[in-house]
């Protein structure tokens, strides 16, 4: 992870994006390419905060699309806020589900979502909290390894559940969906498809600058030395349930934004993205662009997602072995990732 | 009683299912005194270390550090901000970083993560690794990483780690396992050089290092004190020459 | 002698009567059949059987029992049907029928009629009729239709068919009529089922309760009769006992209260026969990643796949049974069993030779690399079985249920915990007195020491993974039973098998065993205040909370050699 690297990583998403933008608004390049595009990036930048607590603290969490989903459905009761009368049933406060479902009034949860900056803000704080809580309590006490993927998993399957349920108030099986406007303009528009497009590709330029500013300080070398050694910190003096508590939540927050952003551009949200396969799925991208540089996690991301659009395009079959197969062929003959390849010193022994 | 006590362990037991792994250890160690402590495998040496540095909690007893803190109530961190550094049997640095990163990190200081994400390397800082370097004699690998030194240069490495932090008593596990004849002096030499400025607890196996170091001897057995004294005393005492010879 | 006193007043004693309905009937086939064996004991028997039988009936002999039903008011035929029940002539059943269905049409003159089909019978005689005119159904309003369930009730007492009568006895106890008191008084006399008689005696008690003239003795022996029952039937009975003498009242408020406790201790033990069964799935599904997870410390996230194979092998040797040996298919899975383990560990062995052998010491690689392997079996099943969910049959002696005082037990849900602790003892046993248990006991313990032993580790190591995969497989066969099978079903059970394993605490089998059934119970116990959604959430979330304050589960392996 030089800084060269960064560099070029950085040049690559913002001058890209800014190529994709002008060929859509000259017409080269179609609209539904500019969102697909839109939604690799917001993947990449879950791919990015998998990176920060996997690549450098050790923490394999198995429920990172949990943030991400989180951040998602803040972004989405947002939304839902936005359509107003224009719902099938013309409601001016509730959303249809509720109608749907008899609701009288609106649920405390669905509060202050009708303020889009309320909304960014909760985009951000439920992950956050919710990694701050599960964290304090996981770390504190020790859970590492294998036994924490499993309870992260664990995370997110009860959060899975519990969003199927209709009387949670957030559209159970179905989710959120058939969202109108963003910010009082159209969401169906070029240009604030572009916009969202624009948005994804700086937010992710800057979670890539803070993420590499974090492991690069003294702080990150902590983290690291944690990773390795972690009772050699420990009798150092250091205390690693509040360095991998802080990396953690901000690693959820990072997740939570990218949710925020790709909700408006793919038009759905539902409880399927909760799914303990996503969290899975998130950090094969990482592995095959290579653990722990950060730079890999945005190319594997990207890679894999643009893989999984062409396969199951092309051949639905083959999709599921095509994965099962990144996921052997990557851990057995790939350990250091895509990124692994060509550095020399840039991706180390797990 | 001239000097005040350093560190106090009064009536120390712990057990593993049944197993008495220190069964009513007592030891008393001086201020600026270095202790051997020998045994036979299984005698208690490393869950000792353990117990003073926090790692185990003891079932009973106390182990009063200075004046009258109990560090049985503490844990690890806050033990090693009370100025207790612990080496480990097995060469721990922290591979991936390099020795001069690992000196950094070893430096006292603020622990705290919010200090940590927006540190600086000062002059002063500067000025405490080069001279850890020098006593490590490790200047010319300052920038290699941690991982690609040799076994010996490692355990030297984790020495320096634990001057950097400065503390006032320092657990040494077996320090010149795996060393060269040569290594081994020079451990011997360093660690008589620390014990100028600091406390000393070592655990050995070597009876030619033990010597060398040339200080008093403590023998655990089965979880408790057998004897001890002088290297000669102890070599001399029939229940130790018994213990690790006769059975 | 007896045969020919009853023709005289019962002349369709004598007739073509073929028993269809009545105990009666049976009787003097009996008779006639004795006619010729002289022997003064057996005649008086049949004598005092034959008035007990017979004696409240002389009084309307001479009469027409079925008039009544072709009276005009509701009245008149509901005090018919009454008649008609307490003569018992063997049309009476038949006619009753159908005057239930609407079926039943009266003449001017007072011939009954029972529309069967497209032609009519006469409702005396049975025998089929030209199509009368100017028949009229005979109407029944809400007083017409208890007093034809009461006689229903009192009708069908005698039935030869056990289940007939005690369905009889359960309904009259249901409808508490006094009216139905001396079929029952004689119902009971001729009954020799214990368990039948028991009921009718229940019955009985009810009715004594319903009729005006019953001592107070009788009343308050009659809510001990109830009171012993002991279900809802009985306290819904006593819990409305208003208009009866003080002594019985109160006796029966102590019954309500008894019965109440009853129920309570019925309900828990209940919810501990769920709770048991459920923890039973859970431990089959679990008892695999006990040995892969707990004793190799191998992540497999492929272990809910090896589940998912042995059930489409149960699909897949079902599948060849019906083809080729159908009179095989009750002992399906039997044979499924082994074929099962031997598919799933052949699988299992395949993974540890092709790829966790190199993955060893590398356990969140390994998470990894298995959840790959996951989605591969997944898809090849799609693509071998097809997306939709396979049907596995039931063998009929795994069907049905069975009831135990208070507690309903559904048969594949006993078959399933008996099958759990089946297989974990035999995982136990093949631990503790196998020499493949011996040295994977030994590699676990010291890897380095058991190789220079002579032990082949990595066959060991081959093994142990084929016999937890196994086991998951075995563990397949039983959810065929209870849960889709389809190439998802593992992805079902991966994380509540983790979790079961690691509250046990790793390494413990002993501790799989009591973590899965107390998740069982508390799950199930869960289920009514939460429902089955939210109860499994908060079981989930307490999990969390649980592993997060003691991570090594709830029976840790203490030690040094585990503090590193």
């Amino acid at each position: 992870m030089t800084r060269a690297s960064v560099i070029l990583c950085l040049a690559a998403i913002l001058g890209g994006a800014a190529l994709v933008a002008a060929g859509n608004a000259s017409g080269l390049v179609p609209t539904y390419v500019v969102s697909l595009i839109g939604k690799y990036l917001c993947f990449a930048i879950l791919a990015l905060a998998v990176d920060l607590v996997w690549g450098f603290a050790g923490i394999l969490s198995l429920g990172h699309a949990a943030f991400f989903a989180l951040g998602g459905y803040a972004m989405g009761m947002y939304l839902m806020r936005q359509i107003g009368t224009r719902g099938v049933y013309g409601n001016p406060v509730l959303p249809d589900f509720m109608v749907f479902l008899n609701y009288k009034a609106l649920p405390w949860t669905w509060y202050g979502f009708d303020n889009p900056l309320f909304a960014i803000l909760m985009a951000l704080a439920v992950p956050g909290v919710l990694a701050w809580v599960f964290g304090w309590f996981a770390f504190r006490s020790r859970v590492s390894g294998v036994y924490l993927s499993i309870i992260t998993q664990a995370m997110t399957y009860a959060l899975l559940l519990a969003f199927f349920r209709n009387d949670m108030g957030f559209g159970g099986n179905n989710g959120l969906t058939d969202f109108k406007d963003i910010f009082g303009y159209p969401l169906q528009s070029d240009g604030v498809r572009r916009g969202l497009f624009i948005a994804s590709a700086v937010v992710l330029a800057g979670a890539l600058i803070v993420a590499r500013s974090v492991v690069t300080s003294r702080f990150g070398k902590v983290l690291i030395a944690m990773r390795d050694a972690e009772s050699r910190t420990r009798f150092l003096g250091y205390r690693p349930e509040r360095y991998k508590l802080f990396v953690f939540v901000l690693s959820a927050v990072m997740a939570g934004i990218g949710g925020a952003l790709y909700v408006p551009q793919v038009g759905i949200i539902n409880p399927s993205e909760f799914a303990p396969g996503n969290s899975i799925e998130a950090v094969i991208w990482v592995a095959v662009g290579g653990r722990g540089t950060l730079v890999g996690a945005i190319l594997g991301a990207i890679l894999v997602n643009a893989g999984k659009t062409y396969l199951t395009g092309a051949m639905p079959e083959i999709w599921l072995f095509a994965l099962g197969a990144l996921f052997i062929g990557v851990t057995l003959l790939l350990p250091h990732g895509i990124v692994g390849l060509f550095g020399k010193r840039e991706a180390r022994k797990s | 009683m001239s000097t005040e006590t350093i560190l106090y362990l009064d009536g120390v037991s712990v057990s593993f299912d049944g197993f008495k792994a220190l069964n009513v250890l007592s030891l008393v160690l001086q201020k600026g005194e270095m202790r051997a402590v020998i045994g036979p495998n299984g005698a208690g040496k490393t869950t000792m270390m353990d117990v003073i540095t926090g790692k185990t909690r003891p079932d009973e007893g106390k182990v009063i550090f200075g004046n009258n803190t109990d560090l049985t109530a503490l844990d690890e961190p806050s033990i090693a901000a009370l100025g207790i550094g612990r080496k480990f049997q097995k060469p721990t640095v922290f591979e991936p970083h390099t020795v001069w990163d690992n000196f950094m990190l070893s430096l006292s200081g603020d622990r705290r993560p919010r200090f940590t994400l927006w540190a600086r390397e000062t002059p002063g800082e500067r000025e405490r690794i080069e001279a850890l370097l020098e006593t490590t004699k490790l200047v010319e690998h300052r920038h290699r990483r941690a991982g690609d030194l040799s076994h010996g240069q490692k355990q030297w490495l984790e020495i320096g780690m634990l001057l950097a932090q400065e503390p006032a008593l320092l657990l040494v596990d077996e320090p010149v396992a795996g060393m060269t004849d040569a290594e081994t002096e020079q451990t011997a030499i360093l660690l008589r050089e620390i014990n100028k400025t600091r406390s000393v607890v070592v655990v050995e196996h070597d009876m030619h290092f033990v010597r060398a170091l040339d200080v008093k001897v403590t023998v655990l057995h089965e979880g408790g004190v057998l004897s001890e004294g002088t290297i000669d005393h102890v070599s001399s005492d029939p229940r130790v020459v018994e213990v690790y010879l006769g059975r | 002698m007896v045969a020919d006193f009853l023709r005289e007043i019962r002349p369709e004693c004598g007739g073509t009567a073929v028993a269809n309905t009545i105990g009666t009937a049976g009787m003097c086939g009996w008779l006639d059949r004795e006619n010729d064996v002289s022997g003064f004991i057996r005649r008086l028997c049949a004598l005092v059987m034959g008035l007990v039988l017979v004696g409240p009936a002389l009084g309307h002999a001479q009469d027409d029992p079925f008039a009544g039903l072709a009276g005009s008011g509701f009245d008149d035929i509901r005090r018919g049907v009454e008649t008609l029940a307490t003569a018992a002539p063997p049309q009476a059943a038949a006619t009753i029928l159908a005057l239930q269905a609407g079926a039943l049409f009266a003449g001017a003159d007072g011939g009954l009629f029972i529309k069967a089909g497209d032609g009519f019978v006469d409702a005396r005689t049975g025998k089929a009729v030209a199509v009368p005119e100017g028949v009229k159904a005979v109407r029944v309003n809400n007083g017409v239709r208890r007093a034809i369930e009461a006689a229903m009730g009192g009708l069908t007492l005698f039935s030869p068919d056990p289940v007939v009568r005690r369905s009889a006895a359960e309904a009259v106890l249901k409808s508490r009529d006094a009216a139905a008191l001396p079929a029952l008084t004689r119902a009971i006399a001729a009954e020799k089922d214990e368990g039948i008689r028991g009921v009718m005696q229940q019955a009985r008690a009810a009715a004594v309760l319903a009729t005006a003239d019953a001592t107070q003795a009788e009343r308050i022996a009659a809510v001990g009769v109830l009171r012993a029952r002991g279900d809802l039937d009985a306290r819904a009975m006593l819990a409305s006992l208003t208009d009866q003498p003080a002594a019985v009242r109160e006796a029966a408020a102590v019954a309500v209260v008894a019965i109440d406790r009853m129920v309570q201790l019925w309900g828990l033990a209940q919810g501990v026969f769920y709770g048991l069964s459920l923890g039973s799935v859970l431990l089959l599904a679990a008892a695999g990643l006990a040995i892969t997870f707990g004793v190799m410390g191998i992540i497999n996230m492929a272990h809910g796949e090896m589940v998912m194979i042995g059930a489409y092998t149960t699909f897949a040797v079902q599948e060849v049974i019906r083809a080729r040996a159908p009179w095989l298919f009750e002992a399906s899975l039997f044979i499924a069993v082994p074929v099962a383990f031997m598919v799933s560990g052949a699988v299992g062995v395949a993974i540890e030779r092709g790829l966790l052998r190199f993955l060893y010491g590398r356990p969140l690689e390994t998470l990894l690399a298995t959840w790959g392997v996951s989605l591969a079996l997944q898809q090849t099943v799609r693509s071998l079985f097809g997306a939709s969910n396979r049907d596995v049959g039931t063998p009929a002696w795994m069907s049905g249920a069975t009831q135990w005082g208070g507690l309903t037990i559904t048969y594949n849900r006993l078959v399933i915990v008996v099958f759990a602790v089946l297989v974990v003892a035999a995982l136990m046993a093949a631990l503790r007195y196998t020499a493949l248990g011996l040295r994977m006991r030994a590699v676990t313990q010291n890897r380095r020491m058991a190789a220079s032993m002579g032990i082949r580790t990595p066959w060991v190591d081959a093994m142990t993974f084929g016999l937890g995969s196994g086991v998951a497989g075995m563990a397949g066969v039983a959810l065929s039973q209870i849960d889709n099978v389809s190439p998802n079903l593992g992805q079902g059970y991966i994380i509540d098998s983790f979790m079961v394993v690691v509250f046990g605490g790793v390494g413990n089998l002993w501790g799989t065993v009591v973590s899965a059934m107390t998740l069982g119970i508390v799950n199930k116990f869960l289920e009514p205040l939460a429902g089955a959604v939210l109860g499994k959430i908060v079981v989930l979330v307490l999990l969390i909370l649980f592993i997060q304050r003691k991570p090594r589960g709830m029976f840790p392996i203490k030690g040094r050699a585990v503090e590193a």
